[in-house]
C-alpha cells in the first residue's frame, strides 16, 4: 500500500464529504429555521440532476445545464414550500414525515412521467475529463477536484450569507426565536419560502454535480437523502458547522471503510470471506458511526440551542 | 363523552368490517380476498405495535421495520431449518429448526424484544428528530447485514414451503389463517388498551407529555419508555412472523426503511394514539395500493397525492376525521 | 342479508362452468413498471406485447388475455400480485419478473400450485438447481451464463491478471463465481461493493494500485453507468469487460462515449442474422420508435415460446401436452438456435459484442462467440 494510494483515498473522502455537505446544508438550514423535517430533499436533488441533464443535452453545455438544474430545483422547492410545507410548520414531526414521504412518491413518479423511464445521459464537461498527477504517482480526476472546490465555495458562501447579510440575520433570528422575528416586522412567509428555495437549490447543485459523475435516474435521491440525514444528525441538527464536520466524518468513514476494511479482515480470514465480511461491515460503517456519536452525545456533535 | 362513544361505535364497525370481508369472500369462493384481509390484519398488527411507542409513548420510531423483519427472519429461519432437517445452532446449545407455530412466534417475540432492548437502551438517550434518525440508523444496519450475509440467502431471501402447525388448527387454510391473525390483532389491541389504562400507561403518557413532571413524582421516565418500546417492538415482530408465513418467503425487503415509513403511515392515516387507527390505516393503504395499482402503473403518483391530502386536510387521521377530534389524552 | 349472500355464491358457482367453456388462455405478467429499474420491465412488456400484436391479439392461434401489473421491484408486492392472478383471475401462465429476488419470492410456490412460469429475465441458481420445477421455464439465461462467457473470452484474449468486482448480494457473488469458473488467469483483486453504491472512487484507486491487465465488472442499472463514467476519468488503461447489462440499448445512451469499444457478453444482439430477428428489430422500431434491448428480445421470445406451445398442444387444457410442447421449444428464437436443457434452462450460444457508434447512436455489434451451445452449472443439481 503506497502513500499515494492513501492520499488518494483521503482526497476521495474529502470529495464525498463536501458533496454530502452541500446536500446536508440545505436540510439542516430548513430544519434550523423552520423546524421542518423534509424527506423530499432527495427529490429536489433528483430534480436538479434531471433538469441539468435535459438542458445540457439540448444545449450541449454542461454549465448551462447546471444553471438550469439550480433554477429548477429552487423553483420546485419554492413551489413545494408554498403549496405544502407552509401548512406543516405548526404540526408535529409525524405529519411532516408523512407529507414529505408522499412528496417522494409524487416526485419520483412525476419525474418518470415527464422524462421517461430510462436513465438520462449527463457527462462532465470534456475540459474537465482529465486527471491531475498526484505527488507520489497516479492521477486524480480533475472533475472531483472541481467538486471539492464547489463544496468549499458553498461552505464559504453560506458562512458569508448567514454571518454578513440581512437575510442571514433574519435566518439566525428565526433559529433562535421564531415568534419574535414575526413581531419585528419580517415577512415570515417570504423568508421561509426563500430559505426553503436556497436549501432546494443546494440539493439541486449536489444532484447536478454528482449526476454527471454517477447516473441520472428516478429514485436517485433516496440513498443520498438517508446519508444527508446521517450527516446532520451526527453534526447536530440545525448547525451548518455541524453539517460540515459531520459530512467530512461520514465521507472519511465510508470511503476508508470501503478501501481498507476488507484488507483488515484478510489478515484473519481467507480472501473470499474477508471480501464479503469487509463489504458487509463497510456498508454498515456510517450507521455504526452515527449510533456511536449519538450514544455519546445525544444531540450530535454541535447541539443547537443547548 | 358523546364523541368518545361515537369513536367506540366506529371502532366496532371497523373490526366488524375486517371480519366480514373474508367471510363474504369465503362465501363467494374468492379466496384471494381472504389473503388481502390477512395482509391488512397483519400490517395493522405491526401498526398497533408501533402505535404503542409512537402514539402513547411519543417515541417516533422510524425503524420498526427492523423488528418486523427480525420477527420474520426468526420465524423464517427456524422454519427453513425444520424443512431442511438441520439445526440452527449446535454450540453452545442445540437449537433445532421448528415448524411449530408457537415456537416460531416465541422466537419472533424473543428476538425482536431482545434487539429492541438494545436499540431502545441506546436510542432513548436521544429525543425528537435524533430519535427518529437513530432508530432509522439501527434499522439500516440490520438491513445491510441481511442483504450481505449469504447464510440465509442474502438479498434473495428464503422461500419457505410449509405453513407451521398450530395444534387443532390448519394454518394452510386461508380462512383459518385469517382468523388467527385477526385474533392476534384484537388481542394486541386489547392488551394495549389494558396497558395504556394501567398505572404504567399513565406513567408512559405522562412521559410523552412532560418528562420533568414524571421525574418530579419519583418515576424515572427512561425505564418506562424502554419497557414500552420493547413491548411495541415485540408486537411488530410477531406481525413480521405472520407476514412471512402468509407470503411463504422471507427477504430483506421487510427490513427496508420504506416499510418503516409504511408502518408509520398506517398509524398516522388511522389516527395517532387511537387503538383501532392502525386497522383503518393499513386497510386504506392496501386498498388504495391494490385498486389504483390495478388501473395504472402510475399508482404511486396517485397514492402520494391522496396521502398528502389526508395529512393536510384530515388532522387526527381518518378516525379523527370521521369520529371527532377527541384523543386519548 | 345472509340469504342474499348464499344466493350470490350459488349463482357464482353455477355460472363458473359455463364461463370456463369460452375461456381464453390467461397470462399474468408481473413486472417492474415504476421507479428505478422500470425501463427493464417496460422493455419486457413491450417485447411481449409486440409478439401478441403480430399474432393479431392471439398467441399460437389461441385467444389470450394478458393482465399486466407493476411490482415496483418489491418482493412482497410481486408475491401479492401473483396471489391475485392465481387465486382471483385463475391465470394459466405467469411471466414478466425482472429480478432474481422477486422471482424467488413468486416462482417456487406458483409452479407448485400448477401454474406455468416462463421467465423472461431472472435465472437464479436455485431455480436452475435444487428448486427446479417442470412448470418453470427460463427463456433468457441462467444468471451465471453471461459472466461465464466473459470469463472464457477474457482468458482467450490472453489476459492473465484480471480485477473483478460486483455488488455484495447473491447475484453479484454468483456473477464472480461464474466468471472464475471459466477464467484461467490470476486475479489482481476481487471486490464486493455495496448494493446500490454509485461512487467508485475508493474502488478505482484500489484497481489502479493493483495494476490489473483487465477489469471485469457486474454492476447492473445505475451502478454500472456510474462505474463506467468514473472509470473513463480515472486514467486507468486496462480494458473493461462485462455482461450485457451495463451496455445494453436502454442504458447505453446514459453511459455515453465512455462505453465505446467495451466488449460485453450477450445471447442476443440486433445484428444476429436470422429471419425472426430481422422482423423483430424492424417491427419493434416501427411500433415503439426505439431500438429493441436485450430485455425486449427476451419478452418477445417468451411470448413466442408460449405461442409455439399453445399451437402445438392446441391450447392449455391438457397441461401435460402444453408442458411437453414448451419443452421442445419449437419456435424461431430471435437469437438463433435455442433449446432447453434438462432443467428447463436454455442451451445456447453466448456472443461477445462490442459497443460501437452507428451515426450518433451507441449500439452493439457482435465480434465473436464466448461459449457455444452453453448450458449451466446447476443442471446436475436438478432432480426432475
Amino acid at each position: 500500500m503506497s502513500a499515494a494510494f492513501i492520499f488518494e483515498q483521503l482526497l476521495n473522502s474529502l470529495q464525498l464529504g463536501v458533496m454530502l455537505f452541500v446536500m446536508a446544508a440545505g436540510l439542516t438550514l430548513v430544519f434550523g429555521v423552520m423546524g421542518l423535517i423534509n424527506l423530499a430533499h432527495g427529490s429536489l436533488y433528483m430534480v436538479g440532476a434531471f433538469f441539468c441533464a435535459w438542458v445540457a443535452g439540448e444545449t450541449g453545455s454542461f454549465w448551462v445545464g447546471l444553471g438550469a438544474g439550480l433554477v429548477a430545483a429552487a423553483a420546485a422547492g419554492a413551489m413545494v414550500e408554498m403549496l405544502v410545507m407552509r401548512r406543516l410548520y405548526d404540526r408535529d414531526h409525524l405529519d411532516q414525515v408523512l407529507a414529505t414521504f408522499s412528496l417522494i412518491l409524487i416526485f419520483n413518479e412525476g419525474t418518470r412521467w415527464v422524462f421517461g423511464a430510462q436513465p438520462l445521459y449527463l457527462d462532465i464537461p470534456s475540459a474537465l475529463a482529465t486527471s491531475v498527477p498526484l505527488p507520489g504517482g497516479g492521477g486524480y480526476p480533475l472533475y472531483r477536484l472541481v467538486i471539492i472546490a464547489f463544496g468549499i465555495a458553498t461552505a464559504a458562501g453560506l458562512y458569508l450569507l448567514i454571518s454578513r447579510t440581512r437575510l442571514g440575520m433574519q435566518i439566525r433570528a428565526g433559529e433562535s426565536d421564531r415568534e419574535m422575528i414575526g413581531a419585528l416586522g419580517v415577512d415570515i412567509n417570504t423568508l421561509y419560502t426563500l430559505v426553503f428555495a436556497i436549501g432546494a437549490m443546494l440539493a439541486g447543485l449536489a444532484g447536478a454535480l454528482v449526476g454527471a459523475l454517477q447516473s441520472v435516474e428516478v429514485g436517485m435521491g433516496e440513498p443520498v437523502l438517508i446519508l444527508a440525514f446521517v450527516v446532520i444528525v451526527i453534526g447536530g441538527i440545525g448547525s451548518i458547522k455541524g453539517a460540515l464536520i459531520g459530512a467530512i466524518l461520514v465521507g472519511l468513514v465510508d470511503t476508508l471503510g470501503r478501501a481498507f476494511l476488507h484488507k483488515l479482515f484478510a489478515l484473519a480470514l481467507p480472501p473470499a470471506e474477508a471480501n464479503g465480511y469487509g463489504a458487509a461491515l463497510a456498508s454498515m460503517a456510517i450507521y455504526l458511526l452515527m449510533a456511536t456519536v449519538l450514544a455519546w452525545r445525544p444531540k450530535g456533535l454541535f447541539p443547537v440551542n443547548g | 363523552m358523546v364523541e368518545m362513544s361515537r369513536e367506540n361505535l366506529f371502532n366496532a364497525a371497523i373490526a366488524g368490517l375486517l371480519l366480514a370481508l373474508p367471510l363474504g369472500a369465503w362465501a363467494l369462493g374468492e379466496s384471494y380476498y381472504i389473503s388481502v384481509a390477512s395482509r391488512v390484519a397483519i400490517l395493522a398488527l405491526a401498526g398497533v405495535g408501533l402505535n404503542l411507542a409512537l402514539g402513547f409513548g411519543g417515541m417516533v420510531s422510524f425503524g420498526h421495520a427492523a423488528f418486523f423483519g427480525l420477527g420474520g427472519y426468526a420465524a423464517g429461519v427456524l422454519s427453513h431449518h425444520a424443512f431442511e432437517g438441520s439445526a440452527f445452532l449446535n454450540w453452545p446449545l442445540t437449537i433445532d429448526g421448528s415448524d411449530s407455530t408457537l415456537t416460531l412466534w416465541f422466537a419472533a417475540l424473543l428476538v425482536s424484544g431482545l434487539v429492541a432492548a438494545v436499540i431502545g437502551a441506546i436510542s432513548l438517550r436521544t429525543s425528537g428528530v435524533y430519535f427518529i434518525m437513530i432508530t432509522l440508523a439501527f434499522a439500516q444496519m440490520i438491513f445491510y447485514l441481511a442483504v450481505s450475509l449469504p447464510t440465509y440467502g442474502g438479498e434473495d431471501g428464503l422461500p419457505l414451503y410449509l405453513r407451521s402447525s398450530l395444534p387443532g388448527l390448519d394454518l394452510s387454510d386461508d380462512l383459518t389463517f385469517f382468523f388467527v391473525c385477526y385474533g392476534l390483532l384484537l388481542l394486541a389491541i386489547f392488551l394495549s388498551l389494558r396497558l395504556v389504562g394501567s398505572r404504567f400507561g399513565a406513567a408512559l403518557q405522562c412521559a410523552r407529555q412532560n418528562e420533568t413532571r414524571l421525574s418530579a413524582i419519583g418515576i424515572a421516565p427512561y425505564p418506562v419508555k424502554l419497557t414500552a418500546f420493547v413491548f411495541s417492538a415485540m408486537i411488530t415482530g410477531l406481525a413480521g412472523a405472520l407476514f412471512v408465513e402468509l407470503n411463504g418467503f422471507v427477504s430483506p425487503s421487510i427490513l427496508s426503511w420504506h416499510l418503516s415509513g409504511e408502518i408509520m403511515i398506517f398509524v398516522i392515516l388511522g389516527g395517532v394514539g387511537r387503538f383501532y387507527g392502525p386497522i383503518v390505516g393499513a386497510a386504506l393503504f392496501i386498498v388504495l395500493e391494490t385498486v389504483i395499482g390495478g388501473y395504472t402503473e402510475r399508482w404511486q403518483l396517485f397514492l402520494g397525492v391522496i396521502l398528502l391530502g389526508v395529512v393536510l386536510f384530515a388532522r387526527g387521521g381518518v378516525i379523527g376525521l370521521l369520529a371527532g377530534k377527541a384523543r386519548h389524552d | 342479508m345472509n340469504k342474499k349472500l348464499i344466493a350470490l355464491a350459488v349463482a357464482a358457482s353455477v355460472s363458473m362452468p359455463a364461463m370456463a367453456q369460452a375461456e381464453n388462455v390467461k397470462i399474468g405478467m408481473i413486472t417492474t413498471l415504476s421507479g428505478g429499474g422500470s425501463s427493464l420491465g417496460i422493455d419486457i412488456r413491450d417485447g411481449f406485447a409486440l409478439a401478441v400484436k403480430q399474432g393479431g391479439g392471439k398467441l399460437g392461434g389461441q385467444d389470450i388475455e394478458v393482465m399486466i401489473e407493476d411490482d415496483a421491484r418489491k418482493p412482497d408486492k410481486a408475491k401479492q400480485i401473483a396471489d391475485k392472478f392465481i387465486k382471483r383471475d385463475k391465470v394459466d401462465i405467469l411471466t414478466g419478473i425482472v429480478w432474481s429476488n422477486l422471482a424467488l419470492a413468486v416462482v417456487p410456490s406458483a409452479v407448485k400450485g400448477g401454474v406455468f412460469y416462463i421467465s423472461p429475465n431472472a435465472g437464479p441458481s436455485q431455480l436452475a438447481g435444487k428448486l427446479c420445477n417442470e412448470n418453470y421455464f427460463n427463456v433468457a439465461w441462467q444468471n451465471d451464463n453471461l459472466h461465464e462467457a466473459m470469463g472464457e473470452y477474457v482468458s482467450s484474449q490472453g489476459m492473465k491478471n484480471a480485477y473483478i468486482l460486483a455488488p455484495n448480494y447473491p447475484a453479484g457473488k454468483d456473477s464472480l463465481a461464474g466468471f472464475k469458473r471459466f477464467y484461467k488467469g490470476e486475479l489482481a483483486g476481487e471486490t464486493f461493493t455495496k448494493l446500490g453504491q454509485k461512487d467508485y472512487a475508493a474502488e478505482l484507486a484500489a484497481i489502479r494500485e493493483a495494476k490489473p491487465d483487465s477489469i471485469f465488472f457486474f454492476l447492473p442499472g445505475g451502478m454500472g453507468i456510474a462505474f463506467m463514467k468514473q472509470y473513463a476519468q480515472s486514467g486507468i488503461e486496462a480494458p473493461v469487460f462485462g455482461p450485457a447489462f451495463s451496455f445494453d440499448q436502454g442504458i447505453l445512451k446514459a453511459v455515453g462515449d465512455a462505453a465505446l469499444g467495451v466488449k460485453n457478453s450477450s445471447q442476443w444482439n440486433k445484428d444476429i442474422d436470422n429471419a425472426a430477428n430481422k422482423v423483430f428489430v424492424a417491427d419493434f422500431q416501427a411500433e415503439y420508435g426505439r431500438l429493441p434491448s436485450l430485455y425486449a428480445s427476451q419478452g418477445y421470445d417468451a411470448a413466442r415460446l408460449i405461442a409455439s406451445a399453445l399451437k402445438k398442444a392446441g391450447g392449455i387444457g391438457d397441461a401435460a401436452a402444453f408442458r411437453a410442447a414448451l419443452k421442445v421449444a419449437e419456435f424461431e428464437s430471435v437469437r438463433g438456435a435455442f433449446k432447453f436443457g434438462p432443467n428447463n434452462h436454455p442451451i445456447q450460444d453466448i456472443y461477445v459484442r462490442e459497443v460501437v457508434k452507428e451515426g450518433d447512436v451507441l449500439t452493439n455489434k457482435i465480434v465473436g462467440v464466448g461459449l457455444k451451445d452453453h448450458s449451466d452449472a446447476y443442471a446436475s443439481q436438478c432432480a426432475m
